[in-house]
């Protein structure tokens, strides 16, 4: 289908020395009508969890927005949350990783046409029959994990078929070279799995009912969810995205991957760590002692190969940081990997107990999260759905470079408005709750510390607004390149395709 | 090591991934269900009865757990503000857990006995009527949400599978309890006896009817209420 494509890629995605034993023109069809699909509808997606985002701040700002039974912030907080990791997260994950490892092993997915549409819909139904759920009140409460049991069953089985596509193209590739992209991606489904399936294990009341009880109960439910909970955002939305990293920021900006010592060390070290941090989500519970303190000293030590990923991404520009100014597309996936140095600092310093007490149960923790999720899952996706478009499309460029502009610095405040406010509230309630007055008594009431949030909740309110409007700006100008940018002619469209000498690593 | 032998063996890869995930979960999970101290031996806590189970599946349904803990961790601050911190032994028979991860609003893990039905009733159907800066959400549906005939029976059992010990007779007797623990003046001298320190009587205001109101408040008035603390002192506590 894309043979020349297919000849830059196998240089710059390939990323391995002494590939070229196989002639281009021998390259099989690609599959990216599967790609174009789950790159449309993780716009969609994105749109919406920003869209419920705005709305369920707002009601902490105002709650007589809070309109009838189904619409409270309790029942469209796992709306946002789901929407934003699972639906935006999870499609820019298929597409990419789908785009990727076709290009990098030079074969067609695995499993042909039909398996890739068993996953494309079968994962949009998951999302659909989830949201619903929760706005009907149908949920398991275990947060990033709500569906109830016939859906979990349903994305268990989705998952599958996304592992032998996946791992059977991995199998049956033309590149004597598994490339690294493809390491973190693999690592992501399996580790995923192992995580959905063991947090999700339930007993539904019948077979006809909604609802189920979780197999475990009390400490060990929640020393496994958390474990589930933090690995999600340790191997779907670290791991995976990093995935994008390793593939799309060599690719933009035509330099090889910095050091590919340090992609293995770091891929080592972050896999083995992340999956014991889960407890720092648990600090001073009824959680075991002993459990929170690996839970801290595994979330300390993360830091360093987290880091290492940030480091790798950030230098692949050395030699051609000017592309910076140029770019704007390569600027979202550099400033992403900022802002995941950023809050992979923030983590383990949240992780340590002493800090945790203050900042637990605030809304730190929120804006925390939101610098992870719009500052570096956000913007990696935004990078590559930007890249993708006019490649998948044949566009010979975006219709708009001023508008990926405008995108960038509309949506870079609102991070900034965003996780400062969050800061600066979760900050005023820790001190507030545990502040005491000269004769020895708690200084504050609960409510008036919920009064004093209300101007930061109006803030971030404002922040989300602005990241919502950053991404109309982003569905007009994917919209007009597909609608009003000519074909592309002759070798790969969109600057930065050339393919030259990217990604030799030293064996 | 020569590292690209694992670059060109998916087998090898996926393994040694497979490995590399698996250490951590496994260390911090699988002794929470060996070490005998993890939870600590107190006396006083039960399985739900059938209508705080009821109560606590619509905590659940509507998400109550995005705002509120129920989790008091042992800071004075908290001690002073909430109760005794949480033990282990109170969320045992918790399918799932509730302990939550933000506190919007207060933790609940001891709001039992705090406040009267009237006023959470007040409270649920208007927050800001008795809360002038709260930012809850209103909940007066559940006053006129009745609970009928149900299969609470199923619920008992299905908690059984996974541990709870409900007996064959809480079973058998499980929606006839749900609706006579909410009654006035009924005889709950059986319903006290399989559930122990169970808040009875007519929660929601209208005695006439069973609401789903009736149900939420019957689950928090008991929340954090099962163990006399006065019993026990810290060394007892020792996970």
């Amino acid at each position: 289908m894309s043979t020349t494509a297919a000849t830059a890629d196998g240089a710059a995605g390939g990323g391995m020395a002494a590939v070229r034993d196989i002639p281009l023109s021998e390259t099989p069809g690609y599959n990216e009508e599967i790609v174009k699909r789950f790159a449309i509808i993780s716009v969609f997606w994105g749109v919406v969890a920003f869209l419920v985002g705005v709305v369920i701040a707002l009601q902490l700002a105002f709650p007589l927005l809070n309109f009838g039974e189904y619409l409270t912030f309790g029942r469209l907080r796992p709306v946002h949350t789901s929407a934003a990791v699972v639906a935006f997260g999870g499609n820019v994950l298929f597409a990419t990783s789908l785009y990727i490892v076709q290009r990098t092993c030079r074969t067609g997915l695995f499993g042909g046409k039909a398996m890739a549409e068993i996953i494309f819909w079968g994962f949009q139904l998951v999302i659909v029959l989830a949201a619903a759920g929760y706005v009907l009140g149908i949920t398991q409460s275990k947060e990033y994990a709500e569906p109830e049991w016939y859906v979990d069953i349903l994305l268990a089985l989705v998952w599958v078929v996304y592992a032998v596509v996946f791992l059977g193209t991995v199998m049956t590739r033309r590149e004597p070279h598994i490339y690294v992209a493809n390491w973190f991606f693999i690592a992501f489904i399996i580790t995923v799995a192992m995580l959905h399936i063991t947090n999700a294990l339930a007993v539904p009341v019948s077979i006809t009912s909604t609802k189920s009880y979780t197999l475990f109960s009390g400490v060990q439910d929640a020393m496994t969810q958390w474990w589930y909970g933090h690995n999600m955002v340790g191997f779907f939305l670290t791991a995976g995205f990093l995935g994008i990293m390793y593939y799309f920021v060599p690719k933009r900006a035509e330099r090889p991957i910095y050091s590919y010592r340090l992609s293995i060390v770091h891929f080592w070290a972050i896999i083995f760590l992340y999956i014991w941090a889960g407890p720092h989500h648990l600090h001073y519970t009824a959680l075991p002692d002993w459990a929170q303190t690996l839970g801290m000293v595994f979330s300390v030590m993360l830091w360093m190969p987290s880091w290492g990923g940030m480091i790798n991404g950030i230098m692949t520009l050395s030699g051609a940081w000017g592309k910076l100014r140029t770019d704007p597309v390569l600027r979202f996936m550099v400033v992403a990997v900022a802002f995941y140095g950023m809050s992979t600092f923030e983590g383990p310093l949240m992780s340590v107990k002493q800090v945790n007490a203050l900042s637990h149960y605030t809304d730190w923790t929120i804006g925390h999260v939101h610098s992870g999720a719009l500052g570096w899952v956000a913007f990696v996706g935004f990078g590559a759905i930007y890249h993708l478009v006019p490649v998948l499309w044949k566009r010979e460029r975006l219709y708009s470079e001023k508008l990926v502009e405008a995108h960038f610095w509309v949506s870079t405040v609102a991070i900034v408005v965003y996780i400062t406010s969050m800061w600066m509230s979760g900050i005023t309630q820790g001190l507030m709750w545990r502040s005491y007055d000269e004769l020895g008594f708690l200084q504050f009431s609960f409510s008036e510390t919920v009064e004093m949030l209300h101007p930061y909740y109006v803030v971030r309110a404002l922040g989300g607004l602005l990241f919502l409007l950053g991404s109309f700006l982003m569905v007009y100008n994917l919209w007009m390149t597909v609608k009003a940018v000519p074909k592309a002619t002759g070798t790969e469209p969109v600057s930065g395709q050339s393919g030259a000498g990217v990604a030799a690593p030293a064996e | 090591m020569d590292h690209s032998i694992i670059e060109k063996s998916t087998p090898l890869l996926v393994l040694l991934t497979l490995v590399a995930v698996s250490i951590g979960g496994l260390v911090q999970i699988v002794p929470l269900f060996q070490i005998e101290s993890t939870i600590e031996k107190v006396e006083g806590v039960r399985p739900y009865s059938p209508l705080e189970l009821v109560g606590r599946n619509i905590y659940i349904r509507e998400g109550c757990y995005t705002c509120h803990s129920q989790m008091v961790r042992p800071f004075r601050d908290e001690v002073e503000r909430y109760g005794h911190y949480s033990l282990a032994a109170e969320s045992m028979y918790d399918h799932p857990f509730q302990w939550g991860s933000k506190r919007t609003g207060p933790d609940l893990a001891r709001i039992g006995g705090k406040y009267s039905n009237d006023w959470h009733v007040a409270h649920l159907i208007d927050p800001r009527s008795v809360l002038p800066h709260s930012i809850m959400p209103a909940y007066g549906f559940l006053l006129d949400k009745e609970l009928g005939q149900t299969d609470i029976d199923q619920h008992l059992a299905t908690l059984r599978i996974v541990g709870v010990p409900y007996s064959d007779e809480m079973i058998a007797a499980a929606q006839a309890d749900l609706t006579i623990q909410a009654l006035v003046d009924a005889d709950t001298d059986d319903l006290l006896a399989r559930y122990p320190k169970a808040v009875t009587g007519d929660f929601d205001g209208q005695p006439s009817k069973l609401t789903e109101m009736d149900a939420l408040i019957a689950y928090l008035q008991m929340l954090g209420t099962l163990v006399d603390f006065t019993n026990y002192d810290t060394s007892d506590l020792v996970q």
